[in-house]
């Protein structure tokens, strides 16, 4: 691999117009990732998924190098209907779109920022890989006071143009006071095998708003790490929600760091797997001042050999007193070869706190599905009635209400 | 009166040392300590070389550092693997042989070894730094056919059964500390309880180190027969010093069909002074094996001692309809530092496993619960509930969680609950306002907190406990 890795580097390094200074930051990202490989389960955050493994069960060797002097057609096919939105295209990993249509364009800006300044200090190697071979890296700032009028979707696509490869992506947000903005992730993979590696930061100043939606929700076999870093001031709210599906591997990962007084965070994410995936939700909520909010509800769906991960971690340093923390991970076992593995871990050095966590794993209740047929439906009926509700509460904690529609309609779950 | 009573709980009473003359083996760590210890005590060939296997894979072992609390790196090349009073070089027959400094350490210690002396029938083999002194209530207890004697006879006089289950739970090829205990282990108690037999007394081991600079492994190995039921306890002491001094030991139980293990721990080792100097390092590896079908082994620990606690009672709940329990009070004030919690390894078909731990952390201490529950593909209909509930006072300790929880089976269902607070103003204001002072109201809902543990403990060890959870926090308040 190492010699892959070195290969490919060059040939990015070619094509991007860097100054030394930057040349030097990638080789240094480079290296380090050299020295790690990818994350194995002898890393503690890595335990219960060991994508070194993973990838080479299921990809083998990777290559890291894109050419992306063409721009790929667009499919307006994939586009989602019934939603006025501002788009962000992706095509293998190339940005073909960027389109604000419905906003005002003097209060959003988007800047080119190809120098890699490493935000991320992430423990994990995957950082080093991203900052190492991302291409273009773009910052979108939302001005003091403006509130997008329409939801922001970020398509993902791959095309069966590729296999194989590794793609990095990177993108800056920075929500600036009394602002807010949603961001849907969409994605949407017709490719197969390739290791795509997401790295997204997002600093709320004051009295900002963020909500973002991943929807991982077609069958396909690539293989996906996705990193949300959150930095919150004072009464910022952010809001993610995870629709973990489609893909082979996802592990999506998450870091909020709750700095200011007031600032809440939310994160619901639902699991619904079959085929052999293998997902894995992993959140650090870190209470760093007084006051602060957090709040946790994963729910999975687990049939035909499947395996969902949640470790979720609640940090409260000692000055943040007042902190409310909650998390709660419920799973249904729908089959004997699926797994559910939990971490659910409270770090707590402040006295007047109110955190509490709580795990649950186990099958559909029996004597409910007999209630149900009892009164006529068939077991059929009744087992989806029931895993229905079991979701739809996870769903409900939208507060988007259309983003909260489209997203019923998508994975076909009724009030 | 009172306040002189508080006053003298205060200090950690049981922090004398006992001027006694010892017979060390050299310091340091190498085959020829372990053939030393080995030709002690007069082992056979074989216990020889289930040490000398555990020591060879110990020197390919590291030493693990992932756990919460740090520690100074231990050189175990400086340590005393082997102390004992020289009285006890040819052990005596009777008590009335045994030196009477060490009946006296005893009687400090308020562990009468005179049985008459004992209101309650507690049978108590003491062990004091690296071997056993004495153990009572044994004729009573062979009368029921009940071996209950130190690990180092039974060697000699029960090979066949220690032979058999020695090993059995903890290999010689565990972790770093439980394989370090199999190849040094001094002494311990065995018990033996035959099948369909009632164990009539508590069987208890009372565990001091004296000498300093000396690590003390003690390995405790309890069998319970068919049908047969014991309950265990365990007490520990240490005098005060400015240095660590580790202890490490291995505890083994195995219950066979419909057999009832309970095993009770008062865990009360030196903790350090204020400033958290000195205390000692309890490393214990604790494993049961619910090894038949309708067996119980219960765990309950009342941790209030050690610098650093460092442990995992454990069950293998490898028999059919077999149940494990876990009931936990750990506290840790000033500088102590607590990373422990339970495994609940469940194998068999219809097991049930149930965790309740309650932590409480004080001054400048730190507080981990950590715990795994693993249903493997085959253990249908299983369920686990594990409740883990922490309380912090003052904002310079910690309190944290880390449970694993591992579902493999669809049909088995697991519930986990933790919550960390503190000690609500109101409730002390309530208090307060009846005319206690805030220390007794603190100590009366911390009371009211551990109640859940406390009832799972005998009688006896009961009130000791709750005596102990009071004076471990002395001087938290305010």
């Amino acid at each position: 691999m190492k010699e892959q890795l070195q290969k490919d580097f060059e040939n990015i390094i070619r094509n991007l117009n860097l100054s030394q200074k930057d040349i030097e930051i990638k080789k240094f990202c480079l290296d380090n990732f050299i020295d790690k490989g990818f994350p194995n389960r002898k890393n503690e955050d890595w335990k219960f998924s060991d994508l070194n493994q993973i990838i080479k069960k299921n990809i083998g060797e990777l290559s890291f190098y894109s050419d992306y002097t063409f721009t790929n057609k667009i499919d307006t096919s994939i586009f989602v209907d019934g939603l006025e939105h501002n788009k962000i295209v992706f095509i293998n990993g190339r940005i073909e779109k960027i389109d604000f249509n419905y906003e005002k364009k003097e209060q959003i800006e988007i800047i080119d920022q190809s120098e890699t300044i490493n935000k991320f200090n992430a423990k994990n190697s995957l950082s080093d890989l991203n900052n190492a071979f991302t291409n273009k890296s773009f910052k979108i700032l939302v001005k003091n006071g403006y509130k997008l009028i329409k939801p922001l979707i970020i398509y993902h696509t791959t095309t069966s143009k590729i296999w194989s490869k590794n793609i990095n992506l990177k993108l800056d947000f920075e929500l600036d006071k009394n602002s807010s903005l949603r961001v849907i992730d969409y994605f949407n993979d017709t490719s197969k095998k390739n290791f795509i590696n997401i790295f997204y930061n997002f600093d709320l100043k004051e009295n900002s708003i963020l909500k973002n939606y991943k929807l991982d929700k077609f069958q396909n076999d690539n293989i996906k790490y996705f990193f949300n870093n959150i930095e919150q001031e004072k009464n910022s709210i952010s809001e993610t929600f995870i629709l973990s599906s489609g893909s082979n591997f996802l592990k999506n990962e998450i870091n909020c760091d709750l700095n200011g007084e007031y600032a809440s965070a939310f994160v619901n994410g639902i699991f619904s797997l079959n085929n052999n995936n293998h997902h894995e939700i992993r959140t650090t909520i870190n209470h760093l001042t007084e006051n602060t909010k957090s709040y946790q509800l994963i729910k999975s769906v687990l049939e035909k050999n499947s395996n969902a991960v949640y470790q979720g971690k609640i940090f409260v340093n000692s000055d943040a007193q007042k902190t409310d923390g909650y998390q709660l991970s419920k799973a249904i076992l729908l089959d004997k070869e699926s797994e559910f593995n939990a971490k659910p871990e409270l770090e707590i050095y402040a006295d007047d706190v109110k955190c509490s966590h709580g795990s649950a794993s186990g099958s559909l209740n029996e004597d409910s599905i007999f209630y149900l047929m009892s009164r006529g439906l068939s077991y059929q009926q009744s087992r989806e009635l029931l895993i229905n509700g079991f979701l739809l509460d996870v769903v409900e904690k939208i507060t988007d209400s259309e983003i909260k529609n489209l997203i019923k309609n998508m994975i076909g779950i009724k009030e | 009166m009172r306040d002189k009573q508080i006053e003298d709980l205060k200090e950690y009473k049981y922090g004398f040392t006992t001027d006694i003359e010892n017979i060390r083996a050299p310091k340091g760590l190498n085959e020829d300590i372990i053939k030393f210890i080995s030709k002690v005590k007069k082992e056979p060939d074989w216990m020889l070389s289930f040490r000398l296997k555990a020591f060879e894979r110990f020197k390919q072992l590291k030493e693990p550092n992932w756990q919460k609390p740090k520690y100074p790196k231990i050189d175990y090349q400086d340590l005393y693997y082997y102390s004992a009073p020289k009285s006890m070089k040819n052990k005596p027959n009777s008590l009335d042989e045994l030196d009477p400094k060490l009946l006296e350490t005893y009687k400090k210690l308020g562990i009468p070894l005179e049985e008459q002396k004992r209101l309650n029938g507690i049978a108590v083999d003491a062990v004091f730094d690296s071997v056993s002194v004495a153990t009572t209530f044994r004729e009573e207890l062979t009368k029921h056919g009940i071996i209950f004697c130190p690990i180092s006879e039974a060697i000699q006089n029960h090979p066949e059964l220690v032979k058999k289950y020695l090993g059995s739970v903890i290999p010689t090829t565990d972790h770093f500390f439980a394989t370090l205990n199999s190849a040094v282990f001094t002494d311990g108690s065995f018990a033996y309880i035959p099948e369909g037999v009632r164990c009539p007394m508590e069987l208890s081991t009372y565990f001091r180190i004296n000498a300093s600079k000396t690590g003390q492994f003690e390995r405790t190995l309890i069998v319970a027969d068919k049908g047969s039921y014991v309950s265990y306890l365990e007490g520990c002491t240490a005098p005060m010093r400015d240095e660590n001094q580790l202890h490490a030991a291995n505890v083994e139980l195995v219950a066979l069909d419909d057999a009832e293990i309970k095993y009770s721990t008062v865990q009360n080792w030196y903790p350090g002074d204020k400033d958290g100097k000195g205390g000692i390092y309890n490393f214990v590896t604790k494993r049961g094996l619910c090894k038949g079908k309708n067996s119980k082994i219960s765990w309950t620990q009342v941790e209030t001692g050690s610098a650093i606690t460092w442990k995992y009672p454990s069950c293998i709940l490898r028999g059919d309809n077999s149940v494990g329990e876990f009931y936990s009070i750990a506290i840790t004030n000033n500088h102590q530092k607590a990373d422990t919690g339970t495994k609940m390894i469940h194998l068999g078909k219809n097991t049930k496993s149930k965790i309740i731990s309650k932590g409480i952390s004080a001054g400048n201490s730190d507080m981990t619960y950590r715990g795994l529950v693993d249903i493997s593909p085959k253990a249908n209909n299983s369920t686990n509930y594990t409740q883990c509930d922490s309380l912090l006072m003052g904002n310079k300790c910690g309190a944290h969680t880390v449970p694993y929880i591992r579902n493999k089976n669809s049909e088995s269902n697991i519930a986990h609950e933790a919550t960390t607070s503190k000690i609500s103003e109101d409730q002390l204001h309530y208090c307060q306002q009846r005319g206690l002072n805030p220390e007794e109201a603190v100590g009366l809902i911390v009371n009211g907190f551990c109640k859940e543990v406390l009832q799972q403990l005998p009688m006896e060890f009961a009130v000791e406990a709750q005596k102990l959870v009071g004076i471990s926090l002395e001087g938290s308040v305010g």
